[in-house]
């Protein structure tokens, strides 16, 4: 006997999520994720000045506003045919790593670990010291993470202005140009950062986290020390075998990640049966089948995509629509980055377990140690005199197409412009990806896949697993729906 | 006091900005102001059903709510036989966002809308508004919202609208801490309902360009020094905020970020009716002159300042970095 349950409201996620599931013998026959609010932002969009989406797109998500704001800079700098010169393509990098690994670290102090602090594991003999750290709000890690967050964002006010929600991210630079002592103190800034990080996160050098290539590094890694809170996430891993818990198709997207003067820092590209395939867009189609949208019979190019809302759609049980990459559900995120760029232990993992709870976790904690890193480079890569933002006039009738990876992963903005006006604005974001309802051909999104066959009772409290595998994602379900 | 926070059509970034709070950990300085937190989306430890129990406790009456806190403007859409069914946001997948907000708003010992959206829309009301965005009780400049414009909470006191996209974490806890302590009344708030203590300064006070300003010296292009009022939109002399008093994320506001100030700490400033990043003229004068200011004395007081604008200011405006440094004045006291 089927039996439907529906959980909902999903806390410490970004935004609404509800998730319906059919458990059939006690485990997760099928699994339905809705996402429960519409706001409509690109129908907002529509007839505005192009550059008027600087303003709009950032205010989608609170959590990921520069990445919405880097992915429209691009769009329009395509559509303008704009280069930014090499100082505005370093603060990019820098802008949009402040926020990605600040996103990072919310996502593990505030969002994931204190669901190890549930009653559920009360008679664990981890329980009584996880749940003094990483309990919420009142966990000690929690007083110690939000301020070295908030010490690590005064970047943000020197290349931003202010987070969230900026305005200097352009499609040809950055409006705000540096001077010598301001790039000393984000130097400062980074530094102080770095000094949380390894001690507390990691208790060890960044770099010596970032060169452990592969299983037995990692176990011999562990096995030097018993501080950081990275020890003691991995010891739960080991402890409820999360390394096999809530793997979804094993195919990961990455659009690359990070500009560099040739290249980037993490390489784009699509993981499947074992090796790493180009990333071609002209592959994305967003399927309507399932999401409250008007639809024809085909799903659409999101350059020819539309947004008309139909609450009442038959067979229609989210208002995300369900991306496909040449008709494949994709999962995307720091594990598909990772994946993607071929780091060994992130391989290796995924290699052994397949890639769930416990591989999208440390693929997240790995970017801290390969990125912050990076960050300090491109500061010493500024060069004071010479030019911030290019300048280069829309022409009126233009397209353009912007991608970049967000914390939570590949997020695409396709504008076309008309008479000077924005004629059709369409997203992708992350967890759009992620977190889409079924496709016409009944395939069902990441989550939906990475949730069946959970062990799941028919009635009262559900596991906390299910809790793990939702949050693994760090799901930004604003930037979902948008 | 117990404070619950509930949120609807807005994009999270007032709580984002709200944990960037600085004068100590955040939630210790809640507790120690007195200020509980009954449940926040984002960072309580209850969830599903028990986190719907606890609303249907509030909403109800059995569970005291003293502080409301609504972050994201209320959706009334989408509209079916002519009724707003609130069906673009539904709490847990059952009923309309729109519903906890009210039955629990009017039990409240005090409402506080978090950001611009809750306040009076917001940007999710901009363009053809899809949703039919609104805010507690102003849909933009007009008194109403879904509260109504003759909205008083047990003490007498209007929504408390903590405005701006997203508001300065400052100003959310202090107003949370002030409430705590009785010492926000009335007469504390404007005519938009705003905090006085963060509303009644302009963002222009402490701005950096103020030199450009005062000798109409303007930015053409983004990146430049100069005022960023004559050409670029800003509309820094007209907004109320302390930002660039206060400042942002350190030492940050968006003026020193070096784009102008977009007044969204104001009803109705998604809809400027112009793009954002040019200023509307006529025969040269901007249209949106600096509060209180005549007409007639800005014309007068931009021509003659214009006229006298000294070529190290002029210079520096439409360049991206210093090209002359202020003389150095030898021998005299």
């Amino acid at each position: 006997m089927t039996v439907r349950r529906i959980l909902g409201p999903f806390n410490r996620v970004e935004g609404d999520l509800e998730v319906t599931l059919d458990i059939a013998d006690g485990r997760v026959a099928a699994a339905y994720v809705n996402s429960p609010l519409y706001r409509g932002f690109e129908q907002i969009l529509e007839g505005k000045a192009p550059l008027d989406a600087l303003v709009f797109v950032p205010r989608i998500c609170g959590i990921c506003s520069v990445a919405q704001s880097a992915a429209a800079a691009r769009a329009l700098a395509d559509a303008a045919g704009l280069a930014p010169p090499a100082n505005g393509r370093l603060t990019a990098n820098l802008t949009l790593a402040v926020e990605n690994l600040a996103d990072h670290l919310t996502h593990f102090y505030l969002f994931f670990m204190p669901d190890f602090a549930a009653a559920e594991y009360a008679a664990r003999p981890w329980h009584a010291a996880v749940a003094a750290r990483f309990r919420a709000q009142a966990g000690a890690a929690v007083a110690e993470a939000l301020p070295a967050r908030a010490r690590f964002m005064h970047a943000l006010g020197l290349l931003a202005g202010k987070w969230p929600h900026t305005l200097a991210v352009q499609p040809g630079g950055t409006t705000r140009p540096l001077t010598e002592s301001e790039i000393f103190r984000l130097r400062r800034i980074l530094r102080e950062f770095r000094g949380f990080l390894e001690l507390r996160l990691f208790a060890a050098r960044l770099e010596e986290v970032a060169e452990l290539d592969g299983l037995d590094a990692l176990a011999r890694w562990r096995a030097r020390g018993t501080d950081g809170d990275l020890r003691v996430f991995l010891d739960l891993a080991d402890a409820l075998d999360l390394w096999s818990l809530g793997r979804a198709s094993g195919r990961f997207l990455s659009v690359g990640a990070y500009d560099e003067e040739d290249g980037g820092l993490f390489a784009p590209g699509v993981w499947r049966d074992g090796a790493v395939a180009p990333f071609d867009p002209r592959q994305v189609r967003e399927d309507l089948s399932h999401a409250r949208y008007a639809a024809g019979a085909e799903a659409q190019a999101p350059g020819q995509g539309s947004t008309v809302p139909l609450i009442d759609k038959p067979g229609a049980y989210s208002w995300c629509k369900a991306p496909r990459l040449a008709g494949q559900v994709c999962e995307t995120g720091a594990l598909a980055r990772q994946m993607v760029d071929g780091h060994p232990l992130v391989r290796a993992l995924v290699a052994r377990h397949g890639g769930g709870v416990g591989a999208r976790v440390l693929a997240r904690l790995l970017e801290f140690c390969r990125v912050l890193p990076a960050m300090e480079r491109w500061l010493g890569e500024i060069a004071v005199g010479a030019p911030w933002c290019a300048q280069q006039p829309l022409a009126d009738d233009c397209a353009g197409v912007g991608l970049v990876e967000a914390a939570r992963g590949s997020l695409g903005h396709w504008l076309t412009a008309r008479r000077g006006g924005i004629h059709s604005y369409q997203i992708i974001a992350p967890t759009t990806w992620n977190f889409s309802p079924r496709d016409a051909a009944g395939q069902p999104g990441a989550l939906e896949q990475a949730l069946a066959g959970l062990p799941v009772p028919a009635e009262g409290a559900p596991p906390a697993a299910v809790h793990h595998v939702v949050r693994s994602f760090d799901p930004c379900m604003v930037c979902t729906v948008h | 006091m117990k404070l619950l926070w509930l949120q609807s059509g807005g994009c999270g970034g007032c709580t984002l900005s709200w944990l960037g709070y600085e004068q100590g950990p955040l939630f210790e300085v809640l507790g120690e102001e007195g200020v509980e937190l009954l449940w926040h989306p984002s960072v309580s430890a209850a969830g599903l059903d028990a986190a719907v129990e606890l609303l249907e406790s509030c909403a109800s009456g059995r569970e005291p709510v003293d502080i409301l806190c609504v972050e994201g403007a209320a959706l009334r859409g989408p509209y079916i036989d002519g009724v707003g069914s609130g069906g673009f946001h539904r709490f847990g997948g059952g009923a309309p966002m729109l519903d906890w907000i009210l039955r629990i708003a009017v039990r409240a010992r005090h409402v506080v809308a978090v950001g611009s959206c809750a306040a009076f829309g917001g940007v999710v009301a901009a363009g053809v508004n899809p949703t039919d965005a609104a805010g507690l009780q102003h849909d933009g400049e007009i008194g109403g919202g879904v509260l109504g414009p003759y909205f008083r909470d047990a003490t007498g006191l209007p929504v408390i609208n903590v405005t701006g996209c997203p508001p300065h974490p400052g100003w959310i806890v202090e107003t949370l801490a002030l409430l705590a302590r009785g010492r926000l009344l009335a007469d504390d708030l404007d005519e938009f309902g705003r905090p006085r203590f963060f509303a009644d300064h302009l963002v222009h006070h402490g701005c950096p360009r103020n030199e450009y300003y005062e000798f109409k010296a303007g930015a053409q292009k983004p990146g430049d020094q100069g005022c960023l009022m004559e050409n670029l939109g800003c509309k820094g002399t007209q907004a109320h905020a302390d930002c660039n008093l206060r400042l942002w994320n350190g030492e940050g506001s968006c003026l020193r970020g070096g784009f102008p100030c977009i007044r969204c700490t104001e009803p109705d400033f998604e809809e400027p009716g112009h793009p954002f990043n040019m200023t509307p003229k006529v025969a040269g004068i901007p249209i949106g002159l600096p509060a209180d200011m005549p007409k007639a004395w800005f014309v007068a007081l931009a021509a003659l300042s214009k006229s006298a604008t000294p070529p190290r200011v002029k210079e520096n405006a439409t360049a991206d970095r210093l090209l002359r440094a202020p003389s150095v004045k030898r021998g005299k006291k």
